[in-house]
């Protein structure tokens, strides 16, 4: 099959269709409207379930329900209808389950407006629900890349039974680029299907043991294990699951750090800088949460030419910290960013790396 | 070679169309593209635009601060715009709904009168697949198979006195610069 030309909201839709998953419930919210949209009419299609519930706090408790019973499920949103999900992912992290969930985000806080920014990184990253649950975080900058994420969202749901959630933006949602659609060899979900490989599942119980699947752990010690069990898993995928892409790293004096669509404007930034024989490398994670620390620390030894970090975003310093909590002060870390719905251009982020240089 | 191009004008001409049209025309011919609306608030009568990118190579930001073209369907849009395009480069003006003259004096300006010659065709709504014809005329940014391919796919199921009118439409635009 040839390439097709789609925006990253339906990248996602189709992402997940391909995936395996037959259940979606989600609330309209621009600007991830494409998702709702394309599932509404793909999924009565391919036998699956599409739904508009009233809010969306019954769309990822659905998402809950259709995944404790095995079923691949996701919900997507942008920010203020992501701030409603928090709880229900809380949930989902303390129950053990497996769930995507997708943040196109637009500017804050409060309602903020429809256009495009990073601003949801500490939600996103540090737990945004209450308590000590890690959410793993995929920050795709190309249509192709919102597209191959989604498939490996819910490989990594499954295997970690932990939420996944992929953190885009209102550019990376509306914008349309050529992608190649690949299948996964995964049989999909259907409603009269029994999980296999899922033992875990509510699957109802007859001629076997008894299933629980819940985060409420009241008896003395209980919750202290699962809690020890949960950042046991959170080790692993600390280990496992770090992606990044390293571009011009090696002989860089200057690294910008930038994630999703602000990766690939800095990274034109950089190619600008090149023709003027400005040594500037990229390293663009492409995972949020593990956030890449080892590619860092790897640098720290390989480049002697490194003076300094740049980190770019469409926020006030989110990612920022990360990074200076990977650096620890071995390099000066200095920043820029937009937010409110402001794009940092390719021009300013080459004068700000001519400022610095 | 980079074409970054920036369509606009009213809500309801078909601006999102003619953006898409761009990005189809790059894909029949291989190239690397995106395209970028406005999205959201925009309604029929109200202002919107699109960012077209069409490149041989990877391309990094679907965002156009400084435009090679810009293609102005009405006058708000050519006020918005007209300082957004690169020294040299191209301004298409639709002379139907544009009286004003624009400020600058550094650029290639065409003005042709899309909406009239489109009136004339006998559908009004094709005045952007004019502009197209006008914009690939003078960019020669794709071959005229790839247009007319996509033209095939884009109307494909519709009334076939539909795609004849935008085939009109291209041509028309094409020849920009016959008297009229």
């Amino acid at each position: 099959m040839g390439k097709i030309l789609i925006n990253g909201n339906e990248a996602i839709a189709e992402g997940a269709i391909r995936a395996g998953c037959r259940f979606f419930a989600g609330y309209p919210i621009t600007p991830q409207n494409e998702i709702p949209a394309y599932m509404a009419k793909r999924m009565p299609e391919i036998g699956g379930v599409f739904i508009q519930p009233e809010s969306e706090l019954a769309a990822i408790s659905m998402v809950m329900g259709a995944s404790a019973s095995g079923f691949r499920a996701i919900t997507t949103s942008s920010s203020p209808g992501v701030s409603l999900k928090q709880e229900g992912i809380s949930y989902i992290a303390g129950a053990q389950l497996p769930a995507v969930i997708v943040n196109i985000m637009r500017a804050g806080p409060g309602l903020g407006n429809i256009w495009p920014a990073q601003s949801d990184y500490f939600q996103a990253t540090k737990g945004g629900g209450h308590g000590d649950y890690r959410n793993i975080v995929l920050a795709p900058s190309t249509v192709q890349e919102a597209f191959d994420l989604t498939l490996l969202a819910f490989e990594l749901a499954d295997i970690y039974r932990n939420p996944v959630m992929i953190l885009g933006d209102g550019m990376l949602g509306q914008m349309m680029e050529p992608i190649t659609i690949s299948d996964i060899k995964r049989k999909p979900d259907s409603k009269d299907m029994v999980p296999l490989d899922k033992p875990w599942a509510l699957t109802g119980c007859r001629n076997r043991k008894l299933n629980l699947v819940a985060s409420f752990r009241m008896r003395e010690g209980e919750m202290e294990k699962r809690n020890l069990e949960l950042q046991a898993h959170y080790k692993e995928i600390v280990r496992k699951e770090q992606r990044y892409e390293a571009f011009n790293e090696k002989e860089a004096e200057i690294i910008i750090v930038a994630y999703g669509t602000m990766g690939r404007i800095a990274k034109g930034a950089i190619k600008r800088l090149e023709a003027d024989n400005k040594k500037v490398g990229l390293i663009r994670p492409i995972g949020l949460w593990p956030f890449c620390k080892d590619v860092f620390t790897k640098l720290f030894k390989d480049n002697a030419t490194l003076k300094k970090i740049l980190v770019v975003e469409m926020s006030y310093g989110q990612m920022l910290e990360d990074v200076e909590l990977t650096v620890l002060g071995r390099y000066p870390v200095e920043f820029f960013g937009r937010s409110g719905g402001g794009v940092p251009t390719e021009e300013e982020i080459v004068k700000k790396v001519l400022e610095l240089y | 070679m980079t074409g970054k191009i920036i369509c606009s004008g009213f809500g309801g001409q078909g601006i999102m169309v003619m953006g898409k049209f761009l990005s189809y025309v790059a894909l029949e011919g291989d190239k690397f593209t995106t395209y970028l609306p406005t999205y959201g608030a925009e309604v029929r009568g109200g202002t919107a635009h699109c960012m077209v990118t069409i490149s041989d190579n990877e391309i990094y930001s679907p965002y156009i601060a400084e435009a090679d073209a810009v293609i102005v369907m009405n006058e708000p849009s050519m006020r918005k715009f007209e300082n957004r395009i690169k020294k040299e480069g191209l301004l298409i003006i639709n002379k139907s709904l544009v009286n004003a003259k624009t400020k600058r004096d550094d650029l290639k300006i065409v003005e042709v009168p899309f909406t009239d010659i489109a009136a004339k065709l006998g559908n009004i709504k094709c005045a952007n697949t004019v502009a197209l014809g006008t914009y690939f005329s003078i960019s020669s940014i794709a071959s005229k198979k790839d247009i007319y391919s996509v033209l095939n796919k884009m109307l494909a199921g519709l009334r076939p006195e539909i795609f004849e009118v935008n085939q009109k439409a291209i041509e028309e635009g094409f020849s920009y610069d016959k008297p009229r």
